[in-house]
């Protein structure tokens, strides 16, 4: 009987009915502290470090702060501090402030080839999605079944439902696979995917680099999809040779890899068609990724709107966001620029955005900033030189981390400041209290920063 | 895990959409490294700013995608140690439905229209055992997962019943199953 990739995955991991065997957990310094001490309470060792790997990411700052103990925030300090004495306790390889191989979780799994097709990937993080873009099921978790992981190496499951999104046609020049992935937020809404495992296929989604497709998978979770899927083909192999982590017998894995891409025939509970060609650079306008238009339209009016949750939605989110309906998307200001995040701050994101500034500058009335997603895309990005363009242009130049992300370090934004973020979310606050996120891709992001406002890439010269 | 069965009395309501868990409990408390002491800093900017009062009552009310975003248990750990003991909505996210589920803390997924008459109804009383939601002149049944329903009410330990199988986890370590992915200690 024909079979989807995510069925094949599943069941080769069933220790039983609903206890799903884990090959890969993820851990960073927010949200496994208590479940740490949660062993410690109940003399439980943890059970398999050598199928664990720890980072410091949500809390660093991106300063150059070279060790843990330097950190000034006295809170962040004893979070990164505790992750490093858990780790060692428990006997877990750790990735902490200072390391080379220091980074954001979800860009320091593939770029030391940690993930791979065919295995299962948790992390407590909701953007543990990424990983699926190598074909495997990655998903997020609470700190509860993070304990749960460390103790027993696998977790209690429901088996989710299924959906493949069928991307048709190919990206117009100047449109990301950022702007496919809002775009198709945008349509399914923000709990579109709630309960599903996501396929991404077709045309638009093979012609995708590796880093484009974690970009995709990235941000199923802010469709409310449980995780997001790639199949693995020649390109997924290629970024994967090579790396630290990568099986010895490479050519052998990756004949096991080619038996795992979905059978002709298999069904899913759910099939959506997109034309990709129809895509244009997205830009969110509201508080949710689901509030999103292309920069060619106009801020949306709510009275136009049928349902009275989404009136009342878009009432409240043009008031935080400082923003009048009818307003173009072009004529909008940050004053902000951030460059990074799991979802965009991997090497070809910054060549991209590099690229796209062509020796101009920062316009005087933005602040923009560029933080690489990992130590190593920082060096890699040096040595190519891309931190003289960025510096040259006014962008500043950061270390490694979540950074304005999430604003649980040291960037933030200022109350009311207006942003434009290569980032996940835009929910109120999210980048520091009053401030106002519209999500777009690196080059989108660069274009502000020069201009001063939204343009529309594909016009821009 | 504390059990869980009936819980009943007044009804606080947030009457928003996309309540997502950035909302529930901003990121600059995320820093504790204890399971405790959140329920203080619940919807701060919210509250802070006056957008809202909410008062401990055992269940509370809200709009569809409740939960939505990170995925930091914080969230929950934060309504639960607030008062509340269970929410009511017309969905949830995925991540934090298991977080609830793991804490003693019941998430009861009910429609718009249900959800309406319970917020006008000031009151109600969850019966987790026969999966019923009763108010003042209605009822209604709702889904769960037998497994989680049982867990929930028995307030039993996932960890301590999945090591009572722990030799089919060997057994299952030993087969192919045991073979996938990186030895992360030999990097």
């Amino acid at each position: 009987m024909p079979k989807t990739m995510f069925e094949k995955i599943w069941e080769a991991h069933e220790v039983r009915e609903n206890l799903l065997y884990i090959d890969l957990h993820l851990v960073h310094e927010v949200t496994s502290p208590q479940a740490f001490e949660g062993l410690r309470m109940t003399g439980r060792k943890l059970r398999r470090p050598d199928k664990t790997v720890a980072t410091a990411d949500h809390n660093v700052p991106t300063d150059g702060t070279p060790t843990a103990a330097m950190i000034k925030d006295a809170l962040s300090r004893k979070q990164v501090e505790t992750l490093e004495k858990n780790a060692a306790d428990f006997g877990v390889p750790v990735y902490s402030l200072g390391s080379e191989t220091q980074g954001i979780v979800h860009v320091i799994g593939p770029e030391l080839g940690l993930t791979q097709p065919g295995m299962t990937i948790v992390c407590g993080d909701s953007h543990t999605s990424t990983h699926g873009a190598f074909g495997a099921l990655a998903f997020g978790i609470g700190t509860s079944e993070v304990e749960h992981v460390m103790a027993t190496q696998t977790l209690l499951q429901n088996l989710p439902r299924t959906m493949r999104i069928n991307y048709s046609g190919t990206l117009a020049e100047g449109v990301t696979s950022k702007d496919l992935i809002l775009a198709t937020i945008g349509k399914l809404g923000t709990s579109g995917m709630t309960g599903y495992v996501v396929e991404y296929a077709g045309e638009a989604i093979e012609a995708l680099t590796m880093e484009q497709r974690m970009t995709v998978c990235n941000m199923t979770i802010e469709g409310g999809g449980k995780a997001g899927m790639i199949a693995p083909d020649e390109t997924t192999f290629e970024y994967m040779r090579g790396k630290a982590g990568v099986p010895e017998n490479f050519d052998d894995a990756v004949e096991r890899w080619r038996q795992l891409p979905t059978d002709e025939g298999a069904t899913f509970d759910t099939e959506v068609e997109i034309d990709a060609s129809r895509i244009s650079p997205m830009v969110t306008w509201g508080t949710t990724p689901g509030m999103v238009i292309q920069v060619t339209d106009t801020v949306p009016d709510p009275e136009q709107m049928d349902s009275p949750a989404d009136r009342e939605a878009a009432i409240r989110a043009l008031q935080y966001m400082g923003l009048d309906a009818g307003t173009p998307m072009e004529e909008i200001r940050p004053e902000r620029v951030f460059i990074g995040s799991c979802t965009n701050s991997r090497i070809s994101d910054l060549r991209e955005a590099a690229g796209a500034i062509k020796g101009r500058k920062v316009a005087d009335s933005v602040r923009a900033m560029v933080v690489p997603g990992s130590a190593l895309v920082k060096a890699q990005a040096e040595d190519e030189g891309l931190d003289r363009i960025f510096s040259e242009a006014g962008f500043e130049w950061r270390g490694a981390g979540c950074s304005m992300c999430l604003g649980m370090n040291p960037d933030t934004l200022f109350d009311g400041e207006r942003c434009a973020s290569t980032s996940n979310r835009n929910f109120e606050g999210r980048q520091g209290k009053g401030g106002r996120t519209h999500l777009v891709s690196p080059t989108m992001a660069t274009a502000a920063a020069i201009e001063g406002h939204f343009v529309d890439i594909r016009n821009w010269s | 895990m504390e059990a869980i069965n009936v819980i009943e009395g007044e009804i606080a309501v947030l009457d928003r959409s996309d309540v997502d868990t950035d909302q529930i409990i901003p990121k600059q408390f995320l820093k504790r490294v204890e399971r405790t002491g959140y329920g203080e800093f619940l919807f701060y900017d919210w509250v802070r700013d006056g957008e809202i009062v909410l008062e401990p009552h055992p269940i509370l009310v809200s709009g569809r995608n409740f939960g939505s975003g990170s995925s930091r248990e914080h969230a929950v750990w934060a309504l639960h140690q607030f008062g509340f003991k269970a929410v009511i909505a017309p969905s949830f996210s995925d991540i934090f439905y298991s977080n609830s589920t793991k804490n003693g803390f019941l998430p009861v997924e009910l429609s718009e229209d249900v959800c309406q008459a319970l917020v006008e109804a000031g009151e109600a009383k969850i019966d987790l055992e026969n999966q019923m939601v009763s108010w003042a002149g209605g009822e209604a049944s709702f889904e769960i997962e037998a497994e989680i329903k049982r867990r929930l009410i028995g307030g039993l330990d996932d960890i301590a019943l999945t090591l009572m199988d722990e030799e089919e986890i060997e057994a299952f370590e030993s087969g192919p199953g045991g073979t996938y992915g990186p030895v992360t200690t030999s990097l």
